[in-house]
Order: structure tokens, then C-alpha cells, then sequence
């Protein structure tokens, strides 16, 4: 049947460029999902919320570092961004997942995080339209108003439960979930990154007026990056809220925006892989440090400032985790370099592999 | 071009034709790089116009003018320093390119195809300019001189019609300016498009160009071949004064000894 083949022809490829695209989460959900039955199974509750925590903080500090490090643009309002999309999840599914149950709970759960990177990335096109058309560090000015004005707006809105907060959220978030979104944002990265989009990015953060000059649209450039980083702070907002079952203004000050910011500098900004181990450091650390939670803003302090001495380029500058002398001795390693940039999809396996492993 | 009562560029007319190679010299502020910057949008010219391709392009921001096929070197080498050679030539080949974000986190077909075709165009023009061997190397760490190529290969990327070369041969030693020269040659020969070129050095300039235009306080005050140039009065009090003229009383090269 030649008409049959000639349909098989044209879908093909197209099924397994999807199947391309997807892979990485073909391969983490089993894993994430095993990992999350074992724990529940185990009753090992406090495990669970370390990796989503981890799991949250690798999305928020990944996310910002396409700003902050890709851009070379200083955002302050990673927290803003967050607090959009979780205000928008939790309003979603208060409406609509309370009476649901099983599948159909988990999709509302799956549209209500959708729902909040689209407004948090709204946000972003808002916050960066103005303001990413000025240079140096008008940026971190205005995106730190904006993240003072969205904690006002939600202390003074009825309807967002003022400072109080929204409670009686279903917890929905699962290590199934919050992985997904850690794997997404590290491809989004490393995409991007491995892209003529992503290269343009670095071309401005190297010298704006020479990427201008070579034809890149700078500021529409700066915009997008920062929709995309905005959308996916969106997403972490909306996972930590139903994380806490509460969302409250507290959790979205400019303390929160900052810890990103920590994080991302100390992986090293432009550093994907730098960002997840920082996140994972940072967050595990706090953990263990429970009981010296009031000192947590002294130790980011000092944490920064012996950063800023010793290494300002943060653990791995803008090289990824693999561009490290020790690692380039192992033989598969060496193999990986010579296949050359264009060698997308063997990296992305490995990002796949971190994401997917530590949440 | 006026900034507040200075007009650092009054009379300026030049039309380029392709394959033309047309030097643009005098002494130090004479609104050169100002010329540069006017026709490739950095400022915004306060009066006259800037055509290319019969477009009026005066008020279009840089990445518009170059994506209408003017590209430029800079002065003080402006490459992105931490990427890699083969890197700073695939941002320029961006200009055009028909993929988006989208199509980027997707990895559509669409997006493969184009970055293989990026891929292909940086290495021809890292190849044309002798840089093949420092493909991966990251721009920062290269010699002085492939600093200077790679931003030719860079500029080349971006399909211009005109190239303009702010100073290409600033900081060479004498077989690298010989190399640069014929490398002007080989550009406008292959790709078939306009150069204009600022330079200091005489030997370059004359070398290289077909015709001059010499500016003096943002003022055309001579234009021609480089043989006329060099014993044009106007060209020569410019540079050295009206004393040095007086003195001689005669017409004497313009390069001095560097022109030898």
C-alpha cells in the first residue's frame, strides 16, 4: 500500500522527533515515581520533602541563572515570579481540584501549574518590557520593586486572602511532580544553551553592543530570556504552595528572591550544572542546619562574601559540570568532548540523569 | 552628526558600489568612528541620510542595519571573550534565522536543520579567515592578530553588502599587516561585497583601497585615488600643519616614512 507508506513516511520522523524531545521525562518519571512510592512506603515523610525542596530550589535557581547568568541581566524578582504563579495554581485548584479525585485531580494539578508560569510569564513580559530596555542595574532595581509590589498586592486583595494567605490547598506536589519540573527547567537551559538562542543570550551578556551590532535583537533577546526564567518561577511557586497546602505573601519576600540569587552565584552564574549542585548543596544544608534556622540570612551572608573573596566566579564560573579538569580524565567523559557542540542529546541524557536523580 | 554644539561630522558623502574597496582616514577626531557609528546606528544621525540598498535606514537600531547587510569591526576588539572562536561566528550567523525559542526547547526539526546550516556557514568563514585551527579555543586567549581575523569572520557572518573595518590593522606587526591586506583583497574578491575601511596605517590604507576619502573636523576635504591622495595639500596640511607645508613648499607623501 504505497499511500499507507507514503503517511508512515511523513509521520515518522515527526513521532520521533517528539519521542526527541520527550525522552528525558520518558526516562525520569518511572524513576521519580519509584522513588517516591519507596519513600512513602517507607514512611520516610522528611526524606520526601527534603527532595522537593530540592527539587523546587534546582527549578528556581536553573530558571534564574537564564537571567542572571546566561543574559547577564541581575534580576531580583525571582520571587515575585513565584508568587504570581503560586497564587494562580492555588486559586486553580481550589476551584477545581477539591472535588476531584484521582486522575482528573492530577491533571487540574498538572493545568493549575501550567496556568502559573503562563501569568508569571505574562508578569515577566510586563515587569521586562520597561525595563530591560535600559542597561546595567536598572534591572535589579525595578524587578525589586516589583517583587515588593506583588506582596502588597496580595496583602491587600480580599480575594488572596490578604496576609493570611490562601489555606486548605490540597497537597498535591509529589517528588513525580516536582522532578518533571526540575527536568524541564534543566532542558529548557540546556537547550537554550546549546542553541543559536541560547548563544545569542551569551553574545549579550559578553558585550551588548557588539551582539546589537551582529544583528541580535538585544532587548527583544532580554525580554524573552526573561518571560521564559519568569514562567519557570512560576512553576516553582506553584509546586511549593501546594507543597505547604498554604500560600501565604511571607513566603514570596525579597529574603526568598535573594536565596535564588545565592544560590545561583554560588554554582557560578551561566553554569546549569553549577546551579543544580548549588541548589542541592544549599537546600540540604539548610535542612541539616535546622536548629540554627535564625543565623540561615547570617551564613548566606558570610557564605556570599567568602564567595566574592575566594571565588567570584561561583563553584564552576560558566563551565558545566563536565568541562571540569578532573572529570575530562575519565575516558567516557573524553568521548563526549570530541563529539563536538553540536552533540546536543548526549548532554541532555546527562542533565536528565542529575535532575532526575537528586529530587 | 551634532553632540550638543559639536558637529563632529558635517560634510559626509560616500556611496559605495559592491566590490568597491574604499578607504576613509584622517587625523585623529575627525569624526571617523563617528561616521562608523552613524551609518551602522549607534547614533542616530542629527541630519542627512544613510541608504543601504536605496532603504533609508537612519533611526533603525543596530541589529536592524545589520540585518540590511552592513556589519562592522570595532576599534578596540569587541568579541565575546569567554566564547569559544567558533562561537562568536554562529552568533552572527543568527541574523535570519528562521527558528525561534520554541522551536529551541523542542528541538523541532526545524531548529536541527538550522543549527547544522550555522554550523556549516561559521566553520567556511573561520576556514576564509585562516581560523580553523582555533576553532574551539575561546576568543579571549587568541594572539592579538586572529583576534582582529575573528572579527572580520565574525562580521563576514552576518551576509553584509558593506564591511566595515574600524582600524583592522591596529596593533599588527608588519607581516601580519601584509597578510591583512591581501586578505581585504581575498574578502571582496569571494564575497563580492564593499569595503570600507578606517585605517592609521598609510601603508595599509593606500594599499588597500581603490579610492579615498579623507575627512579633517567631521569635513570631506579630499577624495580619490590613493596615488592623489598622498600628494593632495589639503590631505597633507591635515596632517601635518601649515607649517610643515610652508616649509617645504612642495607636495610630499603623505605616509612619511611609514609609507616607504
Amino acid at each position: 500500500m504505497p499511500f499507507a507508506r507514503g503517511v508512515l513516511r511523513s509521520v515518522l520522523p515527526f513521532l520521533r522527533g517528539v519521542l526527541r524531545s520527550v525522552r528525558p521525562f520518558l526516562l525520569g518519571i518511572p524513576v521519580l515515581f519509584a522513588v517516591q512510592v519507596l519513600l512513602n512506603s517507607q514512611g520516610m515523610d522528611d526524606w520526601t520533602i527534603i527532595l522537593i525542596s530540592v527539587g523546587i530550589n534546582v527549578v528556581l535557581a536553573v530558571s534564574l541563572n537564564v537571567v542572571n547568568g546566561f543574559t547577564g541581566q541581575f534580576s531580583l524578582g525571582h520571587a515575585g515570579f513565584m508568587a504570581v504563579g503560586a497564587y494562580t495554581a492555588a486559586k486553580i485548584t481550589l476551584a477545581f481540584a477539591a472535588g476531584a479525585h484521582g486522575v482528573a485531580q492530577q491533571a487540574v494539578f498538572g493545568l493549575a501549574l501550567l496556568g502559573g508560569m503562563a501569568t508569571a510569564g505574562v508578569a515577566g513580559l510586563v515587569v521586562g518590557m520597561p525595563s530591560l530596555r535600559l542597561r546595567g542595574d536598572y534591572l535589579a532595581i525595578v524587578t525589586l520593586g516589583f517583587g515588593m509590589i506583588i506582596v502588597s498586592i496580595i496583602e491587600n486583595v480580599d480575594a488572596l486572602g490578604k496576609a493570611i494567605g490562601l489555606s486548605g490547598l490540597p497537597g498535591l506536589t509529589t517528588i513525580t511532580w516536582t522532578g518533571v519540573a526540575a527536568i524541564a527547567t534543566v532542558l529548557m537551559a540546556r537547550r537554550l544553551a546549546v542553541s543559536t538562542q541560547g548563544r545569542a543570550l551569551f553574545a549579550i551578556r559578553e558585550d551588548e553592543v557588539a551582539a546589537e551590532a551582529m544583528g541580535i535583537d538585544t532587548t527583544g533577546y532580554k525580554v524573552r530570556a526573561f518571560v521564559i526564567s519568569a514562567a519557570y518561577a512560576g512553576l516553582a511557586g506553584g509546586l511549593i504552595v501546594h507543597l505547604l497546602q498554604l500560600a501565604t505573601p511571607r513566603s514570596f519576600n525579597f529574603i526568598r528572591s535573594f536565596e535564588v540569587v545565592v544560590m545561583v552565584v554560588l554554582g557560578g552564574l551561566g553554569s546549569i550544572t553549577g546551579s543544580v549542585v548549588a541548589a542541592t548543596f544549599l537546600t540540604v544544608a539548610l535542612e541539616a542546619l535546622r536548629e540554627f534556622q535564625q543565623y540561615r540570612m547570617v551564613a548566606y551572608a558570610l557564605l556570599l562574601i567568602a564567595l566574592m573573596l575566594l571565588r567570584p566566579q561561583g563553584l564552576f564560573g560558566t563551565r558545566e559540570l563536565w568541562d571540569l579538569e578532573l572529570l575530562r580524565r575519565l575516558p567516557w567523559v573524553k568521548a563526549r568532548a570530541t563529539a563536538g557542540p553540536a552533540g546536543a542529546s548526549p548532554a541532555e541524557v546527562r542533565d536528565e540523569g542529575e535532575a532526575g536523580g537528586e529530587p | 552628526m551634532r553632540f550638543g554644539g559639536l558637529r563632529a561630522l558635517a560634510d559626509f558623502d560616500l556611496k559605495l558600489e559592491p566590490g568597491e574597496l574604499v578607504g576613509l582616514i584622517g587625523p585623529n577626531g575627525a569624526g571617523k568612528t563617528t561616521a562608523f557609528n552613524a551609518v551602522t546606528g549607534v547614533y542616530v544621525p542629527s541630519e542627512g541620510e544613510v541608504r543601504v540598498a536605496g532603504e533609508r535606514v537612519n533611526g533603525l537600531r543596530p541589529h536592524q542595519i545589520c540585518t540590511r547587510g552592513v556589519a562592522r569591526t570595532f576599534q578596540n576588539i569587541r568579541l565575546f571573550k569567554q566564547l569559544s572562536a567558533l562561537d562568536n561566528v554562529r552568533v552572527a550567523c543568527h541574523a535570519g534565522a528562521e527558528s525561534g525559542f520554541v522551536d529551541a526547547l523542542f528541538l523541532t526539526r526545524r531548529h536541527r536543520q538550522e543549527e547544522q546550516r550555522i554550523l556549516d556557514r561559521a566553520e567556511e568563514y573561520l576556514a576564509v579567515m585562516g581560523l580553523s585551527h582555533r576553532r574551539d579555543e575561546v576568543a579571549r586567549n587568541l594572539p592579538y592578530g586572529e583576534q582582529r581575523r575573528l572579527e572580520i569572520a565574525r562580521a563576514l557572518a552576518t551576509g553584509p553588502r558593506v564591511l566595515c573595518l574600524d582600524e583592522p590593522a591596529a596593533g599588527m606587526n608588519a607581516a601580519e599587516k601584509t597578510e591583512l591586506m591581501s586578505l581585504i583583497h581575498g574578502i571582496r574578491d569571494r564575497f563580492g561585497l564593499a569595503v570600507l575601511l578606517i585605517e592609521h596605517d598609510m601603508r595599509v590604507a593606500m594599499g588597500v583601497s581603490e579610492r579615498m576619502v579623507v575627512l579633517d573636523h567631521g569635513v570631506t576635504i579630499a577624495r580619490g585615488a590613493p596615488a592623489n591622495i598622498r600628494k593632495d595639500p589639503r590631505v597633507i596640511e591635515a596632517y601635518l600643519g601649515d607649517s610643515y607645508l610652508a616649509e617645504k613648499h612642495i607636495a610630499v607623501p603623505v605616509g612619511g616614512g611609514e609609507a616607504g
